[in-house]
């Protein structure tokens, strides 16, 4: 598990290494970069941070990960989830952020 | 090497639930007092609450009482739980939650305007953006100062009290002195002692965060602070590989505990914490596992609502699902015990402190996971606490202004950092490696999760030999920089705890609670344990002290 980032989206504002509760991640050239994917604890809060949506968070192949990307799009009144999968198909989930959970 | 000195009536190191609640409070009720808050990372997303959570878990339903919750929680805990605590952090769950809503977090209500229970003592919410919102708050307080990526080291101390700490600031390279009248210690509780359930690529992985590392602890196990019940180990019941909670499915859904015959097991063992853990670790050891919370047959709804209810704490899970295509309408979520943390909210262990939240030490309060003797805090109770810390700080720091830091001190500081960056020798070891042994250590000798939770005394005392020479190993590590130093700290910060943790488990010689403190020569409950084990470091060595216990009104259930 760890996140990894899409260099050629990032567009270098520091967003993400401002939240990671770790300071995981640092910004080398203009770019967004993570310290040692070990360290990360799947918090997502870079994902949800990104507005280039330039992070995704993956299970790696010791916690059953299969090559899904997950993206994240905040916005004020909503949060919506984009799993990418391996074959290009991608499934979304839309929370609303003014609604709590069922459970 | 660069110093910065900052001066305040308060410090308050750790921006999570507590530390946050702290801060808010200073502002409303002490607008005249300045406070520095410090945290390691930024408290938009620091600590535990990172992810976001999904209820709130400690909080007075209708027809409950905070005596009752204070029952309950002693209850839990076999007894070893300090009465007076719990009773006035439960009396203020409410009033927080009532807070924490004006504060903009979306809590479910019905039609009449009263919140919707999740079971006897829980409340339902949309917890993603709980942080934020706290941070928010604190950024909002004119006379609240907010250093982020400030990772504090130890506490400044003079004639016996505390006086600030010093720290070093991870993007800016440079040293911090915070000179305070009185500090409220809020630096969570400690992952990472143990063997992780995922030891190689996924070894972060883990229920509590990773980043909380003990700090607290060990500052005021070096400065001379009383620690209670650090014996009462947590482990978390999860749901395997993600190590996402499974509260929202067992109480949530109501979905009943199965083993791999399908029988439901879980009326054996009884229904505390640790016995549900312990249930799940002697099933499996019996042959019967694994072991799963039954979801096969839940309706297309319902799954949905899951899948948006773990994207709003656990992302990991939804994605899990969807991505192996086992979803839990089809397949049951298998559950796993996680490797032990030390956590005040949960269990019992910390600082020993008074009502007042107040240490053993003069001038230093401690509040949320990293003070014991109240467990089931979670975050509500942890804002309770940061409430109670903030008041008894500000009464101490109107009597005891603060005052600069000597020469000597700051001299003591820089010696203290510029050590690790001397070139020669140059070390064969690193932090990553050191840590790793550590966690092998605890592992196999202190209970983790290789010995399904199970020590001896003849295990702790080589955990303890162990830990000693890992400790020594450690005063040789080098930093290339800020970054490395933090990590070289945190290292050393576990590595302390570990030991005091150890001589916790040793000096308690029955097992209370199963799993939680499993010791395999005292495999039984002993009256002559209804006591606290405490401890002190004396000349660098953990020194245990026997308490008698603080019992509710009425006495509590053993
Ligand atoms: C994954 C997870 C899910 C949870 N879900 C729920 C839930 O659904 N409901 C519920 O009621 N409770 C939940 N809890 C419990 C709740 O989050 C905790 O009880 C609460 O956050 C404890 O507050 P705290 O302030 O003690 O610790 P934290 O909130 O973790 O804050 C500690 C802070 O100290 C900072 N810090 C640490 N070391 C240093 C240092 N050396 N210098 C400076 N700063 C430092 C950290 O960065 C952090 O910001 C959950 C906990 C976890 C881990
Ligand atoms: S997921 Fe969380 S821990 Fe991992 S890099 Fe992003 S912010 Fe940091
Ligand atoms: S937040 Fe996104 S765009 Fe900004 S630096 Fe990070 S990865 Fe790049």
């Amino acid at each position: 598990m760890s996140i990894a980032i899409e260099k050629e989206k990032c567009v270098g504002c520091g967003r993400c290494a401002e939240v990671c509760p770790g300071n995981l991640l640092v910004l080398r050239d203009g770019k967004a970069g993570i310290r040692e994917v070990k360290d990360c604890w799947g918090c997502t809060a870079c994902v949800k941070e990104c507005p280039r949506q330039a992070i995704f968070y993956y299970l790696a192949a010791d916690l059953g990960g299969a090559g899904g990307r997950l993206y994240a799009q905040d916005s004020p009144d909503t949060l919506t989830w984009i799993m990418k999968w391996p074959q290009g198909t991608e499934d979304i989930i839309t929370v609303n952020k003014n609604k709590s959970n069922e459970y | 090497m660069q110093i910065r000195e900052e001066k305040a009536d308060i410090l308050i190191i750790g921006g999570g639930a507590a530390g946050c609640f702290a801060a808010i409070t200073l502002a409303e009720e002490y607008p005249g007092l300045s406070v520095i808050l410090t945290d390691k990372a930024n408290i938009k997303r620091s600590g535990c609450l990172a992810a976001g959570i999904n209820a709130l878990n400690a909080y007075i339903t209708p027809g409950h009482t905070p005596l009752d919750y204070a029952r309950y929680a002693a209850e839990d805990a076999a007894g070893i739980a300090r009465g007076d605590l719990l009773l006035s952090m439960a009396e203020g769950l409410n009033r927080v939650t009532a807070k924490m809503e004006k504060l903009g977090l979306v809590i479910q209500k019905d039609t009449e305007g009263n919140y919707v229970t999740r079971g006897p003592r829980n409340i339902k919410i949309n917890g993603e953006n709980i942080k934020p919102l706290l941070a928010a708050a604190v950024n909002k307080a004119a006379n609240v100062r907010v250093l982020n990526h400030v990772n504090m080291v130890d506490y400044l101390l003079s004639e016996g009290k505390v006086r600030g700490a010093w720290g070093i600031d991870i993007t800016q390279e440079r040293i911090y002195l915070v000179a305070a009248g009185a500090v409220i210690c809020a630096t969570g509780g400690a992952a990472g002692l143990y063997r992780p359930n995922h030891p190689g690529h996924s070894r972060h992985q883990m229920w509590y965060s990773p980043f909380n590392t003990g700090a607290g602890y060990a500052m005021g196990l070096r400065a001379g602070a009383e620690m209670t019940s650090l014996e009462m180990r947590f482990i978390a019941l999860r749901c395997k590989d993600t190590i996402a909670p499974t509260g929202t499915i067992a109480q949530g859904l109501k979905a009943a505990q199965i083993n791999a015959k399908g029988e439901e097991y879980q009326k054996t063992y009884g229904n505390t914490t640790a016995q549900r853990v312990h249930a799940v670790v002697a099933e499996n050891l019996a042959g019967r596992g694994p072991c799963y919370l039954k979801t096969q047959g839940i309706t297309s709804e319902e799954e949905s609502n899951l899948e948006k209810a773990y994207l709003n704490m656990a992302p990991a899970q939804t994605l899990r699902w969807r991505e192996t295509g086992l979803s839990p309408r089809t397949v049951n979520v298998e559950v796993e015990g996680s490797e032990p943390y030390i956590v005040g909210g949960h269990t019992a262990g910390g600082y020993w402190v008074a009502e007042n939240r107040a240490t053993t030490l003069a001038g230093l309060f401690a509040a949320g996971d990293v003070a014991g003797g109240a467990p089931q805090k979670y975050v509500t109770g942890a804002f309770v606490e940061g409430e109670i810390a903030a008041r008894a700080a500000a009464e101490f720091a109107c009597q005891n202004p603060p005052s600069d830091a000597t020469a000597e001190i700051k001299n003591s500081v820089v010696s203290a950092v510029k050590k690790y960056f001397t070139k020669s020798p140059p070390s064969t070891f690193d932090a990553d490696s050191l840590e790793e042994a550590m966690q092998s250590v605890m592992d196999e000798y202190a209970g983790g999760i290789k010995t399904c939770y199970r020590y001896t005394e003849a295990s702790l005392k080589l955990a303890d030999a162990h830990l000693k020479r890992l400790a020594k190993l450690s005063d040789s590590l080098r930093a290339a920089d800020f970054y490395d130093l933090m990590k070289i700290f945190e290292l050393r910060e576990r590595l302390l705890l570990c030991r005091v943790l150890v001589s916790h488990l040793a000096a308690r010689k029955e097992t209370r609670w199963p799993s939680f403190a499993a010791h395999l020569d005292y495999p039984d409950k002993d009256s002559a344990y209804e006591k606290y084990v405490n401890s002190k470091l004396v000349a660098g060595e953990p020194q245990i002290i026997f308490r008698p216990l603080v019992k509710l009104p009425g006495g509590e259930p053993q």
